[in-house]
């Protein structure tokens, strides 16, 4: 099961990672066998079980029939993150399988040809960013305002890259969301390898708003 | 319909991450991991600082409360956790991790009233709740009586404060007076070497506020009242007779809350009061909301402090009477509501 909550596009999909070893293994070894994608960025929280629920149906498979958990670790707005992640950390849990962090900027940009820029958007008019060389992360992950990211790149992807496509003034490539079957890959020799589960912990990129109290105003005029 | 239902029940509407497993009405786990020390350098609960640590405990804490109870998640016959009210953030990280449980092991879900779940947390000391009940809820989030004709289903508000919360005006003298957060504890330990001499206003109380907020509080008056009384004193160059100010502050407080609350009781013809939520662990309120109760022929209910504070057992205690009620589940796509009504006491 692959679950991305760090953008607007609420992720949930049931993947079959194939063993190479294997005779007739497919190529490619990383199958989306059934995906729902719902762009709501209010939303995470109500519509990621669901999916995940319809993903299975779908799929004709039973949660107990997971051998692995695939999260996307951010960076994204806190909320929305925690909503995807804490439900992959509980379903790995409650089944008793490994959970495997991958961050969802490798899912934009995993694959890609040539130098990109991933950005997506970060809200308060910043993005999260990555740089990828050949499809592997080379710069990243990171959050600033567009305009103080400064990177040779040839392209850009990703909704943040699209919203401030005026300042990047880059040409435009998709996907504009994390890719399922691009997480998917990015932890398929784990999931072969049945590699220990990860302790997952979300990319906030952000220390928590807080400020410490000032002096107390006085009551007395 | 399961008389004695296995419910494991999830809470996060605050502070604290809490699982707790309840059999009926037995407690069989409470497991509580608080972030309130990362918030005390803040002088309240910072909201994203208390999501993060729901996140990083949500786990360890279900493993915990499992292990107490000796079962496993397919034991239970249903999961709850708190939908509302609450922080909007922090409830959401509680909801998703429910969900998943529930969807992962098959056991249908009830997201519950946080504020009916202080009141159903009290069958788990005390046994079946007599209905029609009154209830005081008070914490640093809340202050409301409520009238709980069937805690299953029908819960009328009677009233609430109309600023701060009860606890919140602990957090704000305690801070006035030097005292660490939360509050509450500080004051009351510093009340008892102190005397009720300073009389501090009863907000709500005079004959004038009663026609339209006869149940309802009011502590930010009182707050400043305080904070006056102190400053005065301090610009005068006079010490600040800590503990007289906090056995005087605190007595106004617990005066109005048990005084509305026996009013309620006699208003309505209730005989049986229920207090829950952190402020109940108050010494003060317990023994003036007895001595209050005994002269009037009022049975007084109120949990052990471990359980008047945020805590899972709770939210089990709830949906375990939900479930023995025959309630319907939730959909796993109910959503949070981190202003929900005492009406509506499961989503």
């Amino acid at each position: 099961m692959v679950v991305d909550s760090s953008t607007p596009a609420v992720t949930a999909a049931l993947v079959r990672v194939e063993d190479p070893e294997l005779p007739g293994a497919g190529d490619p070894q990383v199958t989306v066998l059934a995906e729902r994608v719902t762009v709501d960025g209010r939303a995470h929280g109500e519509l990621l079980a669901p999916q995940i629920q319809a993903v299975l149906a779908e799929g004709g498979a039973a949660p107990g029939d997971l051998a692995a958990v695939v999260a996307g670790t951010g960076p994204g707005p806190f909320t929305g993150l925690r909503a995807g992640m804490v439900t992959a950390a509980a379903l790995g849990h409650a089944l008793d399988i490994p959970v495997y962090g991958v961050c969802s900027l490798d899912g934009i940009g995993h694959g890609q040809p040539g130098r990109l820029l991933v950005a997506t958007d970060a809200r308060r008019k910043e993005v999260y960013w990555a740089v990828y060389s050949g499809g592997v992360r080379v710069d990243g992950p990171a959050v600033d305002k567009p305009a103080a990211v400064s990177v040779e790149v040839d392209a850009a992807a990703g909704d943040g890259a699209d919203r401030y496509a005026e300042v990047f003034g880059l040409p435009l490539l998709p996907p504009r969301y994390p890719s399922a079957r691009a997480l998917a890959a990015l932890a398929a020799d784990r999931v072969r390898a049945k590699a220990p589960g990860e302790t997952l912990t979300p990319r906030y990129l952000r220390r928590p708003d807080a400020v410490a109290p000032g002096e107390r105003k006085p009551a007395l005029p | 319909m399961k008389t004695e239902p296995l419910v494991l029940g999830i809470e996060t509407s605050c502070d604290e991450t809490g699982v707790g497993v309840v059999r009926g009405h037995t407690l069989l786990a409470d497991e509580v991991a608080s972030s309130v020390e990362e918030h005390a350098r803040f002088g309240g609960v910072v909201p994203e600082v208390a999501s993060r640590a729901h996140f990083e405990a949500m786990v360890p804490t279900v493993q915990r409360a499992l292990d107490t109870a000796g079962i496993t998640l397919a034991d239970v016959d249903a999961i709850a956790v708190t939908a509302g009210p609450g922080l909007a953030g922090a409830l959401l990280v509680g909801v998703a991790a429910a969900k998943a449980y529930a969807l992962a092991a098959g056991k249908p879900i009830y997201g519950v009233n946080h504020l009916a779940a202080h009141v159903a947390v009290d069958t788990l000391e005390h046994g079946p709740l007599p209905e029609p009940a009154i209830a005081l809820l008070v914490s640093g989030g809340h202050s409301s009586l409520l009238q709980v004709d069937d805690l299953a289903g029908r819960v009328e508000p009677l009233g609430a404060t109309i600023d701060d919360a009860a606890g919140e005006a602990f957090d704000k003298v305690a801070r006035l007076l030097g005292l660490p957060f939360p509050g509450g504890p500080p004051i009351d330990r510093a009340a008892r070497d102190g005397q009720i001499v300073i009389p501090f206003p009863r907000g709500l109380s005079a004959a004038r506020d009663l026609v339209e907020h006869r149940f309802d509080f009011s502590f930010s008056g009182l707050k400043t009242a305080v904070a006056r009384w102190v400053e005065a004193r301090q610009r005068a160059g006079e010490p600040v007779p800590v503990n007289d100010v906090a056995a005087s502050f605190q007595e106004a407080v617990c005066d109005v809350l048990t005084n509305k609350a026996v009013d309620a009781c006699l208003d309505r013809g209730v005989r049986t009061l229920v207090i829950g939520g952190g402020v109940a662990a108050n010494s003060r309120i317990r023994a003036l909301a007895q001595e209050r109760c005994d002269k009037h022929g009022i049975t007084l209910r109120v949990p052990r402090p471990k359980l008047c504070t945020d805590n899972g057992a709770m939210v089990a205690a709830l949906g375990a009477h939900l479930v023995a009620a025959g309630a319907a589940p939730g959909a796993l796509g109910l959503p949070t509501d981190s202003a929900m009504p005492i009406t509506v006491v499961t989503a």
